[in-house]
């Protein structure tokens, strides 16, 4: 086992957080009668997590931390906190899964599994299986979101190496490449086996196509379906003679969409605009802001703003939280980059009631404050970003920041 | 931070046009200095105008860019160093290039649709903002690497 010993440093990091845990927010803005607790701080660039029944806590990171990229987080004395630290696996990427004392992670080109024992450690952290190799990565929308369904399949984001299919990424007024070839073996979700060695492209089945980036994704257990949440795409305004910045910044929506299988959500050819409440043709194909797509493509089953980056997705099925939250929609917003000249926008988790399996009302911010300023220009200026979302087995929600690798847990507090 | 910037162009400006143009009288000499550095100032203003609408987005106002999306240009080797290499990187674009030991996942599109002076404007603009101190880049320069 290459583990590493409970780390000092980060028991000090956490004692001052520590001290002031009891209905506090650290920092968080959240609803009445909701606390929040640093659960462990600076463990590195911490993406997507997956929590044991035991509530062991696994931490994807996207670059290596001491040349590991797992971390395992233990709470043995119960008291919240995560006092034991150790780490393991030589890749970074986004994501990780635990489904049936398997733990699955990914690279930004391959899928791996690791078995737990009773107690719940990984049998051979440097052995993993290798479940699916050979994943296109090009360095734009590279990362591997994963989630696995009740009937032994993994699902698998391939993000699309560009932002709109032009004939030359994100340069002005190139135009879009016909019947986009990227959506070959990308711009979609893939499902695979999630039991079966060494599968690639070959083995595994187009689930889904015409997203352009999914990184938050959850199967919805109420209604045995995939919710994806998709990164719209960016610069409408390369097209400068029909978008003008203000609706660069403002369009196109952040989509949620309910996956069945062989749905189409459309990129490159249309985006949606949730003012209009319309999908419309993207520039490339010939749009210009009036003009509608095609209703060959799926609807979203909900739309956000422009640009906030939802990293994170979970269907909330705790007793904790009050009755409204019950199998609805948590969602991290790892903020946005790109809505200059207006302030950036996201860097909260949204929370998103559902009802009988849809969306029902208005989304509302549930946790916001990550940032730690009241404007944020740049995204360097953003203390913390959350990433990913998971439930803990009292029914409490752990939010991830890639900034400084800070672990939030959110309680509810009954009266 | 910006009067020092200021005062470093006029004294380089001076410098400049002290060894390009000894032969010249005293009154000619501070004519044209005055000239250079303003030519510097009305590229510089033009540089920050190419740069708010070309490369902001991605590189945003303080030219720090996005952590592990967008690179920063704040000191890098590449902004302060080889001014051939850095026009290359305006014109031909650039994706999954490490820099000083990081990687970014977006690219850079090529922006041969900028005119040599605005190239020459922004790149000016940029070496001399956000922390920098380099010397302007000129159209003859641009010029020169757009040919080949
Ligand atoms: C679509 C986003 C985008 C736009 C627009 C953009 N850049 Fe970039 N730029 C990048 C990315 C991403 C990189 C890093 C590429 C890599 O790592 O290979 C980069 C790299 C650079 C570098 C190299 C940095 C270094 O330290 O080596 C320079 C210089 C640069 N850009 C200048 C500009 C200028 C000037 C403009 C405007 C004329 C501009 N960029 C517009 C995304 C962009």
């Amino acid at each position: 086992m290459t583990s590493k010993k409970i780390l000092l440093g980060l028991a000090l990091a956490i004692a001052p957080w520590a001290l002031h845990a009891q209905s506090n927010t650290s920092g968080l803005k959240l609803p009445e009668g909701f606390n929040a607790i640093v659960a462990a701080d600076n463990i590195g660039r911490a993406r997507h997590m997956a929590i044991t029944p035991a509530g062991d806590l696994y931490v994807k990171l996207s670059r290596l931390n001491g040349g590991k990229g797992i971390v395992k987080l233990s709470d043995k004395n119960r008291d919240g906190v995560f006092e034991e630290t150790t780490s393991f696996g030589n890749y970074g990427g986004t994501g990780i899964y635990y489904k049936n004392n398997f733990l699955y992670a990914s690279s930004d080109d391959a899928v791996f599994r690791y078995k737990l024992d009773a107690q719940g450690n990984v049998q051979n952290p440097d052995q993993p299986e290798k479940i699916v190799t050979g994943l296109i990565n090009r360095r734009q929308h590279e990362t591997k979101s994963i989630v696995l369904d009740n009937e032994d399949n993994i699902y698998v984001n391939i993000g699309a190496y560009s932002n709109s299919c032009q004939e030359s990424d994100r340069r002005q007024n190139s135009p879009g490449r016909a019947n986009c070839p990227i959506l070959d073996s990308a711009g979609g979700i893939w499902q695979f086996k999630a039991n079966k060695l060494n599968q690639s492209y070959g083995e595994g089945l187009r689930y889904a196509t015409g997203l352009r980036n999914v990184v938050g994704l959850d199967w919805n257990k109420q209604d045995n379906s995939l919710y994806v949440m998709q990164h719209g795409r960016d610069q409408l305004d390369m097209f400068p003679q029909h978008f003008s910045t203000k609706q660069a910044v403002e369009l196109p929506s952040e989509c949620m969409y309910k996956i069945e299988k062989g749905d189409n959500a459309g990129w490159p050819y249309i985006y949606y605009d949730h003012m209009q409440k319309k999908k419309m043709l993207a520039p490339e194909y010939g749009g210009d802001g009036k003009k509608e797509g095609s209703n060959q493509y799926i609807d979203p089953v909900a739309a956000y703003p422009a640009h906030l980056a939802p990293n994170g997705l979970l269907f909330y099925t705790g007793d904790m939280f009050p009755e409204k939250y019950k199998n609805g929609a948590f969602i991290a917003f790892h903020g946005s980059w790109n809505r200059s000249p207006e302030p950036q926008a996201g860097y909260f988790v949204v929370f998103q009631p559902f009802k009988n399996g849809v969306p029902s009302g208005d989304w509302e911010v549930f946790a916001d404050n990550f940032a730690g300023v009241e404007t944020v220009t740049s995204p360097r200026q953003a203390a913390h970003r959350p990433c990913g979302l998971v439930q803990g087995p009292d029914g409490s929600l752990y939010v991830s920041d890639d900034v400084k690798g800070r672990i939030y847990k959110i309680s509810y507090e009954k009266k | 931070m910006k009067r020092s910037l200021l005062t470093l162009l006029i004294v380089s400006g001076v410098l400049l046009s002290a060894s390009a143009q000894t032969k010249k009288p005293q009154t000619t000499q501070k004519a044209s200095t005055t000239s250079s550095s303003a030519a510097v100032k009305a590229s510089l203003s033009r540089g920050q105008a190419v740069y708010t609408t070309y490369c902001l987005p991605c590189h945003q106002a303080d030219g720090g860019g996005v952590p592990g999306l967008n690179a920063p240009l704040i000191k890098t080797s590449q902004v302060l160093g080889s001014k051939p290499a850095l026009i290359n990187i305006i014109l031909k674009g650039m994706q999954g290039v490490e820099i000083d030991g990081e990687m970014y996942s977006n690219a850079m599109p090529p922006m041969t649709h900028l005119t040599n002076q605005q190239i020459a404007d922004v790149l000016t603009y940029v070496r001399n903002n956000f922390g920098n101190k380099a010397s302007a880049v000129t159209v003859a320069e641009v010029n020169a690497v757009r040919k080949k």
